[in-house]
């Protein structure tokens, strides 16, 4: 039975530099129990089509075709109308679940808001709908939850609750646009999971829209490759994913690092030029509790020690909240370490004074996230990328400055003709390059990528890798490259660690540890990486750990994986390293099994 | 002219050197983004104007600000009228003072107090709020504890306490008002450099190695800029009805010096008897440097936005 039909859709919009045609004309139909994939990179036009369908359009834009929603007419209705329909025959959940719910509205308010409009309930009634969806979304404790506000809730909890608000009209059709790209793995296989029951279960047509042939691979029954506005392919996901036909797609395949194939970085490596000894970063963070409340320690890095050596690149992973950006700035001392020694060419970089790490900062650079936030917006390229050559090379001449800037620029891949454009004037891939043109201008001996390559789409960010993999076979210098994104730190990384609460749980060569990980933290986060390829990826088996990740404020979550100390009652336990093979170093822990038991007898 | 300096060799390069790029800074490119904006640009023309007339007012007036016309000051509503014949281009006041004069006078000494007042708010409440914000901590709460303090005990008290200590003059009245002016600025441009400071790219140029200053040079108080200077259009009117205030009480400009607030109350309080010119011309001038000024200081903020076009 088909659910939403749409014919010939064009979507266009009125700009002061003219009309923007950002859908050119698509149509396609989703089926009840089916789940349809819509691919493109950003500004393919992707989310417009369906916010047009549902009339969720800025006032400039201009939707024409038609939307038949079980064969009514939808596109274009009166808004009053389209409310009708609109949670009630068809849910929506978007990218950023805490932008999507209210934050002054409890949680249990929220979502009873949708059934006072949609089916008159209120009171007890409701309240026992939205306990009742709560649960089935698996959310810990729904009970408390409906008492709390959206930003006390994790990033994956907000989803839930998201899908939960979408779902409890028992909508015929979900449409979920980039549901899981701001959370993490691990959380983001639990919330695909869910989506996929909800399906066989109630029968929901799902339209998913997303930049991720990972996730596309687990969910979709038939895709459509857009681009431009248009669809360029479309069919089954095997037949896609075996051959795809459409150059366009071939290269977004391509694109798309593999975690389970492909080679790891094998540059030669020189002397051990970094080392970080017993790092520590402790902030401390208000809590309730007494007349004026207290402050305990937030142990963001506890106790890394890692070595770097010259032209290496070390991958940094971990989920969310683990340290891994803390420790990047704690080895630059851009934050100040609590404790423990960085020795960088054996010089002690935490004990240096304010001039002597001046002088260092030539050779230490670092790539941020946000390629938009970190250019100053009052800046042109040229001057934000001539900033470190001011400071470190004052002899230069304007001139000499200018050549300087300019070669960098071409070498990083951007025209000399945008040599005084604003980052606002650049796309994000574009920044990021000016990103990378500051860090490298001085020749740096070490640049810390923290989640370089992140915030862009899959093409753009295989070119940025490719970059940085040029750049340092030309210039030789490390890398720590910190990112959640298992599969890119494997193509970029020799060895990788693998961060849990501010330690390191595993260390080892980045093929050891993407095919054959040892500690249970590690295998979850392997397991839970989508795969492009239809057929293997829905064949894996999920390592599924048990329960949310744990508050970093919470002492015992550092012993999850060892559930023996805890219930020998010794909170303060380190878990030690050890080396199970040359250089494959893993954080003592209980047998998987055990872990699973123990916690589902905790559950019980 | 033989001597060489390393800025004419930097100058002669750029000049001969067609093959490079040429940079743009963002002071050069806010200049002609400021001139394409014709709103802006008839401000600043009106604004000059006035000056011109402030400034050669004088040259063609007939009759001192000073001095009183016996003759007519009898029967001013029929003999004080507006006139080229009798010398009196604005009229007279409700003395018999020659208003073109007065209104000279007035207009010189409300646009001084106006922008030295504002200006000085400017510096010291954007040097203090950069500093609080930027170093924060104990220095932060010291310094806006300050702020708090002075912002807490009436205006007019501090106003009047400076000017019967140090005495009344035109310095003095200057200092007074731009020691009170300053506290919402210092407080605006803490709050924004609060925000400023933690975004990325502060962090990333602290990794290129930029010392404090500099950055604060060059990265907060170019993107303060937008705001501080709306405000500051905003309180150069403020600060002409300021003075205008402490003249009422007696104790900013006395007679026979006048400024325009002061011309207004007075044309206000004679409007009833006919007299309208008497509040017309200085009215005019008043209204015309305000809204010059927000049109100045908007142009101003859209030019030093790079995102606008």
């Amino acid at each position: 039975m088909t659910i939403l039909s749409v014919n010939d859709l064009k979507v266009d919009f009125d700009t002061p530099d003219g009309t923007v045609n950002a859908v050119k004309g698509v149509s396609f139909d989703i089926r009840a129990g089916e789940c349809l994939g819509i691919v493109g990179e950003s500004g393919s036009g992707k989310s417009q089509s369906f916010m047009a369908a549902m009339g969720l359009m800025p006032p400039n834009g201009r939707a024409t075709g038609g939307v038949e929603l079980q064969g009514e007419q939808i596109l274009n209705l009166p808004v009053s109308k389209l409310n009708r329909i609109r949670g009630a025959d068809v849910g929506m959940i978007f990218q950023d679940p805490l932008t999507a719910l209210t934050p002054h509205l409890k949680i249990g308010e929220q979502m009873a808001e949708v059934l006072k409009v949609h089916k008159g309930l209120s009171g007890r009634e409701a309240r026992a709908q939205c306990l009742d969806w709560l649960d089935r979304v698996r959310i810990p404790e729904a009970r408390r939850r409906l008492k709390q506000y959206p930003h006390e809730l994790s990033g994956g909890m907000r989803q839930r609750v998201m899908i939960a608000q979408a779902m409890l009209c028992e909508p015929k059709l979900l449409i979920a646009d980039e549901p899981t790209t701001a959370l993490d793995v691990t959380v983001q296989a639990e919330v695909l999971d869910l989506m996929d029951r909800l399906k066989d279960e109630l029968g929901t047509a799902i339209a998913l829209i997303t930049h991720d042939m990972g996730v596309v691979a687990r969910m979709c029954d038939r895709i459509k490759v857009m681009r431009l506005g248009e669809f360029v392919e479309e069919g089954e996901a095997k037949a896609i994913f075996d051959a795809p036909s459409h150059a366009y797609t071939q290269r977004l395949l391509e694109a798309m690092p593999r975690i389970d194939k492909g080679e790891a970085n094998r540059t030669e490596t020189g002397e051990e030029i970094l080392t970080v000894d017993d790092m520590k970063v402790h902030f401390p963070i208000r809590v309730e509790g007494g007349l004026f409340g207290r402050t305990v320690p937030l142990k963001a890095v506890n106790g890394v020690s890692f070595g770097l050596r010259a032209g290496e690149t070390l991958g940094i992973v971990g989920e969310s909240g683990c340290g891994k950006s803390t420790l990047a700035r704690a080895v630059l001392r851009l934050v100040e370490p609590t404790d423990g020694t960085v020795s960088w060419f054996g010089k002690p970089l935490n004990q240096l004074d304010k001039k002597a790490l001046k002088n260092e900062r030539k050779d230490l650079q670092i790539v941020f996230q946000d390629p938009l936030a970190s250019l100053d917006p009052r800046m042109t390229i040229a001057d934000s990328i001539a900033e470190p050559l001011k400071t470190f090379r004052p002899e230069l001449s304007k001139s000499e400055r200018q050549a300087e800037v300019v070669a960098m620029m071409e070498r990083v891949g951007l025209e000399r003709e945008k040599y005084n454009r604003y980052p606002h004037e650049l796309s994000g891939g574009q920044n990021q390059r000016v990103g990378i043109a500051r860090a490298m201008i001085n020749r740096p001996k070490l640049i810390i990528c923290d989640e370089a390559v992140s915030a862009l789409d899959v093409s753009i960010q295989a070119q940025i890798v490719t970059l940085l993999k040029e750049l340092q076979a030309e210039f030789g210098m490390s890398m720590l490259f910190i990112s959640h994104d298992l599969s890119v730190v494997r193509e970029i990384s020799n060895r990788i660690m693998v961060l849990y609460l501010g330690r390191v749980v595993e260390m080892g060569d980045a093929d050891t540890i993407c095919t054959a990980p040892v500690h249970p933290y590690t295998r979850s986060l392997i397991s839970a990486v989508p795969i492009p390829d239809p057929v293997a990826e829905r064949e894996r088996a999920r390592i599924r750990l048990p329960g949310e990740l744990p508050s970093p404020l919470d002492p015992r979550a550092a012993l999850r994986f060892l559930p023996s100390k805890l219930a020998a009652g010794e909170e303060d336990y380190v878990p030690r390293l050890t080396e199970v093979a040359p250089g494959h170093m893993v954080a003592e822990h209980d047998a998987l099994e055990d872990i699973m038991a123990r916690e589902k007898k905790a559950a019980a | 002219m033989f001597a060489r300096s390393e800025k004419t060799a930097e100058l002669a390069a750029d000049i001969t050197d067609f093959t490079a790029v040429r940079g743009r800074s963002l002071f050069r490119d806010a200049m002609g983004r400021f001139v394409r904006n014709k709103a802006a640009m008839a401000s600043v023309f009106v604004l000059g104007l006035i000056v011109l007339f402030v400034v050669f007012g004088p040259l063609i007036a007939v009759w001192d600000n000073e001095e009183i016309d016996w003759a007519n000051m009898g029967d001013i509503l029929r003999n004080g009228a507006p006139s080229i014949a009798s010398g009196h281009f604005f009229g007279l006041d409700e003395l018999g003072r020659d208003l073109y004069s007065r209104t000279i006078q007035a207009t010189r000494t409300s646009l001084l107090v106006g922008l030295i007042g504002a200006a000085m708010a400017l510096l010291v409440g954007t040097a203090w709020g950069v500093i609080a914000g930027f170093y924060g901590g104990r220095l932060d709460t010291a310094m806006m504890r300050v702020v708090d303090i002075l912002l807490a005990i009436p205006l007019t008290l501090i106003l009047i306490l400076i000017l019967v200590v140090a005495g009344r003059n035109f310095v003095t009245l200057f200092i007074a008002l731009g020691a009170v002016s300053w506290l919402t600025m210092a407080r605006i441009v803490r709050g924004q450099t609060l925000t400023l400071k933690t975004r990325e790219f502060i962090e990333a140029a602290r990794a290129g190695g930029v010392s404090e200053g500099q950055i604060i040079f060059r990265h907060i108080l170019p993107n303060l800029i937008g705001v501080v200077i709306v405000y500051a259009s905003l309180l150069v009117p403020e600060m002409i009805l300021a003075e205008s205030f402490i003249s009422f009480l007696g104790l900013g400009i006395s007679e026979p010096m006048t400024s325009l607030g002061r011309l207004i109350a007075e044309g206000a309080g004679t409007m009833a008897h006919g007299t309208i010119w008497q509040l017309a011309f200085p009215l005019f001038f008043y209204v015309t440097i305000i809204i010059t000024m927000f049109f100045i200081g908007d142009g101003l903020r859209d030019a030093l936005d790079p995102k606008d076009r």
